[in-house]
């Protein structure tokens, strides 16, 4: 019996409330870096929710079926960097080949994936909260849908930014910080959820 | 200047991994809600790094080139389950503290960096100096970082309280407040390197023109 209530609370947590850039600071980086434009943060963050619904299931796999029968779970985090790291390979190869239209779409940002700590985050939390196979995918696309999320919005506001009379010393990067900590209070808001 | 104190000096001061270099993002705003957090997530990260540094330094001619990144993850995930297994036995509270922030060391991007642009030419000792040189340097941004939060935001300093509550701004403990400090020390930097010369880093290794001569690793933009 699939626990829908929980699933939906699953969903609003992970992508509104502990929104993972805004409130846990995870993926920080791609934020920080592919966000100058609307058009490449919504391709980083579809690369990302691809990613990570995958990632997260498949650790979940891996962590309910073989680390956890067998006492194994102090391997966890070596096994699922591993893990992610072949994945985005073989994400890549298989969509080169097999989609190639999507390849086109999210091809360039698929390697720059691996090292998003958000990735393994997410499979980290999902044993922390010792959710199981399903509740473990929901959670990593509702992360992912999260980052997406706030990435494309950081995207907007920076296309607003640009022609605005900014301090010297706050151009670039600080003052996607600022915009970034007025987003988090936002953000803030969903608590009342 | 000696080879070894001019490592050490590197990492703390020239290519400071908050300030200078940006690397590391992520920790710096998560876990600097007090100078506590930000100094013993500095020292655990250090203590990975110096190990690091040296077991890759001790191995760089045996790692072939074309699995050098796989070979040097696999080296950093184990030390770094190796130290969360000995803080979570001897200082929990400081695993508690820290969380899910302490396996997220593995993908750090300045343990990666110093393996790559470092302990994977140089001789065991200077690795390690440059180990401790960058770990000093990542550990003194975050608790400068906490310090700040952690003063202006709940009054006091590693948990010794001397604001009263009234004049607190409680937004800087949580999590905004950590995006405005970097904010501000970032403009900060930004100003006293403007004034020094025109070509200052701005954080975003893809498209800098030194991006290959500085630490940070050439995959591009990465934590």
């Amino acid at each position: 019996m699939i626990d829908m209530e929980k699933l939906i609370g699953i969903i609003i947590a992970s992508s509104l409330i502990n929104n993972v850039v805004l409130s846990q600071f995870l993926g920080i980086c791609p934020f920080l870096g592919v966000s100058k434009k609307v058009k490449t943060a919504a391709g980083m963050g579809g690369a990302v929710v691809f990613v990570i619904t995958i990632s997260s299931a498949v650790a979940a796999v891996i962590y309910n079926f073989i680390l956890e029968p067998n006492g194994l779970e102090y391997l966890q985090t070596i096994v699922f960097i591993l893990v992610i790291a072949a994945l985005v390979q073989f994400v890549e190869m298989f969509l080169k080949k097999f989609v190639k239209g999507l390849y086109k779409a999210l091809g360039v940002y698929l390697p720059l994936i691996t090292t998003n700590c958000a990735v393994l985050g997410v499979a980290l939390t999902n044993v922390q909260k010792s959710y199981d196979v399903l509740e473990s995918t929901v959670n990593g696309f509702a992360t992912a849908a999260g980052f997406m999320l706030s990435i494309v919005l950081m995207a907007g506001i920076r296309e607003r930014i640009e022609g605005n009379d900014i301090p010297e010393s706050f151009k670039g990067t600080p003052i996607v910080l600022v915009s970034a900590g007025l987003m988090a209070i936002a953000f803030i808001g969903f608590l009342g959820l | 200047m000696n080879k070894c104190t001019e490592r050490i000096y590197n990492g703390v001061i020239r290519e400071n991994p908050t300030f200078v270099m940006m690397l590391g993002m992520c920790p710096t705003l998560a876990v600097t809600t007090s100078a506590f957090g930000g100094f013993g997530m500095g020292l655990t990260t250090t203590v990975v790094l110096v190990m690091s540094n040296l077991v890759i330094s001790l191995m760089r001619r045996i790692i072939p080139d074309g699995v050098r990144i796989p070979a040097f993850i696999v080296v950093v995930a184990t030390l770094v389950t190796i130290v969360q297994l000995l803080l979570a036995a001897y200082i929990p509270v400081l695993n508690d503290m820290l969380g899910i922030y302490i396996p997220l060391i593995v993908v750090n991007c300045i343990i990666l960096g110093r393996a790559e642009a470092y302990a994977s030419k140089n001789p065991p000792l200077l690795s390690v100096m440059d180990g401790i040189g960058m770990g000093l340097g990542f550990t003194l941004g975050l608790t400068l970082i906490g310090f700040f939060r952690e003063l202006l935001g709940a009054g006091s300093v590693f948990g010794y309280e001397f604001i009263p509550e009234d004049y607190r701004i409680s937004i800087l403990v949580m999590a905004p407040g950590a995006f405005f400090v970097l904010a501000f020390i970032v403009a900060a930097r930004n100003k006293l390197m403007n004034e020094k010369e025109e070509d200052a880093c701005t954080g975003m290794c893809a498209g800098c023109p030194s991006a290959d001569k500085c630490g940070a690793l050439k995959e591009g933009v990465n934590d």
